[in-house]
């Protein structure tokens, strides 16, 4: 495993520019985050370290070491693909060998079949070793691709968005074995996703990608409680932040234009009259949506309250963040 | 079956598909069956009128199209020691000995050298150049596989002269190789085309996979693509070889002897001792069997490979 560090990246695809400038060090043995909406420059990342695209500019390291020359094979990087990409004519148990049987790695076959077996009991597929790739269901086959670099003991690990199709079940079971398996091996891993609950619970670190650029890097508390932005913002927590006009509230400084809510950031009790115009029971919490002059905004209270439509309250912000009118945070 | 179905077709429209396909496949087969069926005639036989459906077989066809015979004289023949083999008996029969074996057989083995072995370079060489079309940023790519068509687009005789004295110059004329590289070089478009676009429909990623797997480009090819491609490799080769097998023109002009291949020399059996249609009749279901046999080997592939991608998964 490797510390693995991105200096001054920048990549074009025609007048598209999918990174702009990135530097980023993803330290040895941590678990990195990249979030983002489509086509802010996630999987390019993915892409430029594994080797299968090359940076218009800028250096990238592995280990110390620049492998703007050498092939993915040479970078001994493994990827799992969001879109599975395992090989159609091969069974389940060729999917998961084939990296081991490389003629970079050689591996006896006594020691292929003790990994295989390994990995494919650690995602639940033993059962469907001999099937064909093509036999198996979204999800069994989004396992077998994680399968496919968990199998390797590579320098870091790259995973676009691979819980993306199971089950909420099996998404929390296999959120927990990586993070298990990352942990014990302690891996490199550099993970693209979209679901805050990965980033949160996994992550050691947190990179956000706003069209190419990275505007913010650190730890999932970091990046929870103190975006840099309004976009930073709202990447992370369900229900999203609330963002209000700044002047719905009394005390905000010079310059805010917006308020930033987060909705466990809100008091009930005192304050500034709202009225519950739904209340959204989701048995272990309620969401209640208020408005307070023509503006909407959710927040969190006990599973069961005696809130109904129609009611009015009053509430006080907790801990609010302001933003200046292009969006960014007033400190 | 009760009530009415989108998916589901009725028994009468069944039927009905069925009786036009049929009677389809029966038009189609008779010239093959009617070849096949002249081969085992005796020659009275084959030129009766109405035609025999009804026969007694022999195997005087092929008798006559694997050897050469002579006519002897009655007391001749009366001093000869008994046939020995039954193909002897037919011919002693007719009042004639067997001098040698015919050139048939020599014939048939070059079609099988030439067609196998162009088919062979045809689709090896088209599978390399068609996965970097495919693949690599080539300059001026469209231009180059507009002109690869594009050598398809005249009739071959249109090139038989400059290629015959080409030949001639160059030592090929009446060579398996000279052969083997004209077919080559006329299915090469084909194969090109054809191979591109099945290797279009391979999605890239698998090569990427393989590529981070630890393989190299070539061994992600070899090991991903290639597997991939078997349907349009098959279907290409059938092709090619169908081609090549038949190919009559630059076969006559091109070859008399040594590398003749079989459709030039089936025509003349025609003309050694009258009109022997059994013979030739012979001679064309045995040149009909290795495409028949090999396409059969490669059915399974050919019927997804026949409909060019269109309903890959």
């Amino acid at each position: 495993m490797a510390e693995v560090s991105l200096k001054n990246i920048s990549k074009s695809f025609g007048k598209q520019v999918a990174l702009d400038n990135v530097t980023m060090t993803v330290p040895d043995g941590s678990f990195v985050v990249l979030l983002g909406p489509t086509g802010a420059g996630k999987t390019t990342t993915l892409r430029l370290i594994s080797g299968l695209d090359r940076p218009d500019s800028g250096q990238i390291l592995i280990d110390g070491v620049d492998v703007a020359s050498l092939s993915p094979a040479q970078r001994d990087v493994a990827m799992v693909f969001q879109q599975y990409s395992l090989y159609p004519h091969l069974s389940v148990r060729d999917n998961l060998a084939f990296p081991l049987k490389s003629p970079v790695l050689r591996t006896p076959p006594d020691e292929i079949n003790r990994k295989v077996d390994e990995v494919a009991a650690v995602l639940q597929i033993s059962h469907k070793l001999d099937n064909k790739a093509t036999e198996l269901s979204g999800g069994e086959m989004q396992r077998v691709s994680i399968g496919r670099a968990l199998v390797r003991n590579p320098q870091i690990y790259l995973m676009d968005e691979p819980l993306s199709s199971l089950d909420a079940k099996l998404r929390s079971d296999l959120r927990i074995e990586l993070k298990r398996i990352q942990a014990s091996l302690g891996a490199t891993l550099l993970y693209v996703t979209h679901d805050q609950i990965e980033a949160m619970t996994m992550a050691t670190h947190v990179g956000v990608l706003d069209q190419g650029r990275l505007v913010q890097f650190g730890t999932p508390r970091q990046v929870y409680e103190d975006p840099v932005s309004i976009y930073v913002a709202s990447r992370l927590g369900s229900p999203k932040i609330n963002i209000l006009p700044a002047d719905l509230f009394p005390d905000a400084p010079a310059g805010a234009v917006n308020i930033g809510l987060r909705p466990e950031h809100i008091h009930i009790g005192a304050g500034v009259q709202a009225t519950v115009v739904r209340v959204e029971h989701l048995g272990d919490q309620t969401r209640l949506h208020l408005e307070i002059s023509g503006t909407l905004l959710i927040t969190l209270t006990e599973a069961h309250t005696t809130l109904t439509k129609g009611d009015s309250i009053a509430i006080t912000p907790e801990n609010p963040l302001y933003f200046n009118a292009s969006g960014d945070r007033l400190k | 079956m009760s009530g009415f179905s989108i998916t589901e077709p009725s028994n009468r429209t069944k039927w009905i598909a069925g009786v036009l396909v049929i009677s389809y496949a029966l038009i189609t087969i008779m010239p093959l069956l009617w070849i096949i069926a002249t081969g085992f005639k005796s020659p009275s036989d084959s030129i009766a009128y109405p035609p025999k459906v009804v026969f007694q077989p022999t195997l005087e066809g092929y008798v006559n199209l694997f050897t050469t015979q002579t006519r002897i004289t009655p007391d001749m023949q009366d001093k000869l020691q008994p046939p020995t083999t039954w193909y002897e008996e037919i011919v002693r029969d007719k009042g004639m000995v067997i001098a040698g074996p015919s050139r048939f057989g020599q014939r048939f083995l070059n079609s099988v050298i030439i067609g196998f072995g162009s088919t062979f370079f045809s689709v090896f060489l088209g599978t390399l150049a068609a996965y970097a079309f495919s693949r690599f940023k080539v300059p001026i790519k469209d231009d180059l596989l507009f002109f690869i068509l594009s050598t398809r687009m005249m009739p071959p005789i249109a090139v038989a002269i400059p290629i015959f004295l080409m030949f001639r110059q160059l030592g090929l004329s009446d060579t398996h190789l000279g052969m083997i590289l004209l077919y080559t070089a006329v299915n090469l478009s084909l194969s090109v085309w054809l191979l591109k676009g099945f290797i279009d429909e391979i999605p890239l990623e698998y090569e990427e996979a393989a590529l981070i797997d630890g393989y190299t480009r070539f061994q992600a090819f070899y090991k991903v693509v290639l597997p991939q491609a078997a349907t349009g490799i098959a279907s290409t080769a059938i092709f090619c070889l169908i081609f090549a097998w038949n190919e009559y023109a630059f076969a006559v002009l091109l070859t008399s002897g040594t590398a003749q291949t079989a459709p030039p020399f089936i025509p003349t059996i025609i003309g050694v001792g009258g009109q022997d249609w059994p013979a030739v009749a012979a001679g064309a279901t045995i040149f009909l069997m290795p495409v028949m046999i090999f396409t059969i080997l490669l059915r399974k592939h050919l019927l997804r490979g026949i409909t060019f991608g269109a309903v890959r998964k």
